[in-house]
């Protein structure tokens, strides 16, 4: 019992970090249909900006502020000049465009950073925590903490702000929106910037446990995208029961199944979920009313 | 383009200058054939004299083994640089060609074919990783040029390839040591961690070895992998805690996923012994684990705790020597993997210079016949039987404490 409750809580901390970049996915995907890839990489300048400051001296509150701030910036531009200047082009040549631009971050990090693997150290230390049998680190707390946090804020956001409520009728509907006078391309450049706000902060929350370096947005970004299509892609909440789902069953599978097999075991459940359930699991059952 | 009757008029000139054009025309192929000769002539003089002994290298500087191929890569630079100021080898400067693979077995491969066949080198020093150096293997044998790998398993050079060599310890050697260090302590049940990598399966591979468990008493009671990407071994470390009798864990692993076991392990509050092989012996280890990292030991070569031996030990002044030079130079501590690096380059030069000559066939001969070599990594004997030349007396056991290296044996 008390394995399975250690595998739970090792499978909801990098769930947690899925679901922030499978936000920033959605969030995206709702302004305008365009599959953000460079998301990865905006969790990589999280981590690894903060990493390197901290490094060098600075204290690590500030060090997160100004990696989260390069990430919005880097965001923003990404859309200012690339998506923007491509707008009426088909949605694959855009998707496209982000692929570029993953490449592109991954290699500035390398030029302005390192090729290095750095280390952050925990924010509150890195004694364990006995937690119903199971031992945790400081940072886990940190991470779902956070995340929660954040989740909470989003959905307030979305629901009770007018700028959220914008957001979301321009994803239902953009030429409706446009039409009631909803500035669509000045809501797209804002999503961008919290999509690289959120991935920046799982890159910060997530340093501490395991290590950052200019590559880890790869994978992060593409694990942070099938969490974002099982949950249901264009859905917020689908993204992070999407998220800590394909945790879980990685660290489920991991250590009940086969450790080796671990990543296979989540993909081989999405592909299911999708020959079955294509919208995923929250996704919208959506009815065109014509 | 001149207009037709400007042409016409030209060819008429031409044509009543007659005598005096043919003159120039003789004239002129006089003079190139005489700058021919003499830019051949120089040519030959000068490639001759200057014609550098090329060395290539592959090494993984980025990615998640960078631990390795990034001091490997600033020591083979520092070196060639000092030896050439010193003069070069047989009165030919050293030119140092190093390609980054990233930890990536098949651009290994790619690198090693365009250091071959584009940039025409006459040796080769790399594959920081074995997953690199088996991947480049197939070539070099085929176009035969001398090769020493900083690889650390053993299938490297078992079974012998004519034109590969070896300067780390193996991973048999490292399990050796950890299990006599086993046995001192009474402790005879271990579970292995691995990635899987190259170097991992086959460090599990010896671990698992009936040969070696007979020898020193060990059983092994437990068997986790992780894949090379993964943030997180706590599940895999988890199973291994809850393994019947479990008196030992033995890390098969290298580079970046050693500080997340190590972290992860004490996360768990696990509390048998860890042991890791010679693939983490570097700060970067100890600096990525911080606390963690206490109390693990490992066997590593001598240059990690040169200024710890004892004077009596034939490697001190040579692992010394290198640790100033390297700290001086990149204000960093060594690593064991730097010395694998520096250890290839003056076996190479060594053998060039016993050699005679940059002839490869001449070259791989003598480095065949290197004997009783101090380097840093230990003393080499290579035979043509064993194309490593160490054994397990020049391996120490070291243990981390108080965060840096502390010499045992």
């Amino acid at each position: 019992m008390a394995e399975f409750v250690q595998f739970v809580f090792s499978g909801i901390t990098v769930g947690a970090i899925y679901a922030l970049v499978g936000l920033g996915f959605s969030i995206i995907y709702n302004a305008s249909q365009v599959i953000n890839f460079a998301q990865g990489e905006f969790v990589m300048i999280g981590g690894l900006t903060t990493a390197m400051l901290a490094q060098g001296g600075v204290p690590v509150p500030i060090a997160a502020a100004i990696a989260i701030a390069a990430a919005v910036v880097a965001g923003v531009a990404l859309e200012k000049l690339a998506v923007e200047q491509a707008r009426d082009a088909p949605v694959v040549t855009l998707i496209i465009i982000t692929i570029g631009a993953s490449i592109f971050l991954r290699g500035l990090a390398q030029i302005v950073f390192d090729r290095n693997y750095h280390a952050l150290a925990g924010f509150s230390g890195e004694a364990p925590i006995h937690l119903a049998g199971a031992t945790i680190v400081p940072q886990t707390l940190w991470v779902l903490g956070t995340t929660a946090a954040l989740v909470l804020a989003l959905a307030w956001f979305f629901g009770r702000t007018l700028l959220g409520k914008a957001i979301l009728a321009t994803s239902y509907n953009p030429l409706a929106a446009q039409l009631a006078g909803i500035g669509t391309r000045s809501l797209l450049l804002l999503s961008f910037g919290l999509s690289a706000a959120l991935g920046a902060i799982g890159g910060i929350l997530i340093a501490p446990i395991s290590l950052t370096s200019y590559d880890v947005g790869v994978l992060l970004g593409l694990k942070g995208f099938s969490a974002a299509v099982l949950g249901g892609l264009g859905s917020s909440l689908g993204a992070v029961a999407g998220g800590l789902l394909l945790g879980l069953i990685e660290a489920l599978g991991a250590g009940y199944i086969s450790s080796s097999y671990k990543d296979a075991i989540a993909f081989v459940i999405i592909l299911l979920v999708l020959f079955f359930m294509p919208r995923g699991l929250l996704g919208r059952r959506g009815t065109e009313r014509v | 383009m001149l207009p037709r009757a400007f042409e016409k008029a030209a060819e008429r000139q031409l044509s009543k200058r007659g005598d005096t054009h043919m003159m120039t025309r003789h004239f002129h192929r006089l003079l190139t054939f005489a700058g021919a000769a003499l830019v051949a002539a120089a040519a030959a003089v000068g490639a001759s004299a200057a014609e550098p002994i090329k060395i290539g290298s592959f090494l993984t500087v980025s990615g998640p083994a960078s631990f390795l191929g990034d001091p490997e890569k600033k020591t083979l630079e520092l070196y060639v640089e000092r030896i050439n100021a010193a003069g070069g080898v047989l009165g030919r400067q050293l030119q140092l060609t190093v390609y980054d693979t990233g930890g990536d077995a098949k651009q290994a491969a790619t690198f090693a074919r365009r250091l071959i066949e584009e940039d025409k080198v006459d040796f080769l020093i790399g594959g920081s990783s074995t997953g690199d150096t088996m991947a480049a293997v197939p070539i070099i044998e085929r176009a035969e040029i001398p090769f020493i790998s900083l690889g650390g398993a053993s299938v490297i050079v078992d079974p012998v390839k004519k034109w590969v060599f070896k300067t780390p310890h193996t991973d048999r050697l490292a399990v050796e040591k950890v299990y006599a260090d086993m046995k001192k302590r009474g402790l005879s049940k271990v579970g292995l961690i691995a990635g899987d990598g190259g170097f991992d399966k086959s460090c599990v591979a010896n671990a698992s070895d009936k040969a070696l468990l007979d020898r020193y008493g060990v059983s092994v009671v437990g068997n986790e992998s992780y894949s090379s990407g993964d943030k997180d071994t706590t599940a895999q470390l988890t199973k291994l805690k809850a393994a019947p009798g479990i008196q030992a864990i033995l890390f098969c692993g290298f580079g970046v996923a050693s500080v997340i076991v190590t972290k992860n392990y004490h996360q768990l509050g696990i509390t048998v012994p860890l042991y890791h092989s010679h693939g983490s012996a570097s700060k970067q280890f100890i600096t990525g684990a911080g606390e963690a990292a206490e109390g693990a030991r490992l066997p590593a070569a001598a240059v990690l705790v040169a200024a710890q031996l004892p004077d009596s030990d034939p490697q001190k002044k040579v692992g010394l020597a290198y640790t100033k030079a390297y700290d001086e130079r990149y204000h960093e501590a060594v690593s064991t993997f730097g010395g694998h690096a520096y250890d290839a380059l003056m076996l190479l030069v060594d053998a060039i210079k016993r050699a005679g000559t940059t002839d490869r066939a001449k070259v791989r001969d003598a480095l065949e016949g290197t004997k009783n070599y101090i380097g840093v990594d230990g003393i080499y004997d290579i035979t043509p039987s064993d194309h490593d030349g160490l054994n397990v007396s020049s391996f120490k056991m070291v243990e981390v404490k108080n965060g840096d290296w502390k010499y045992l044996y």
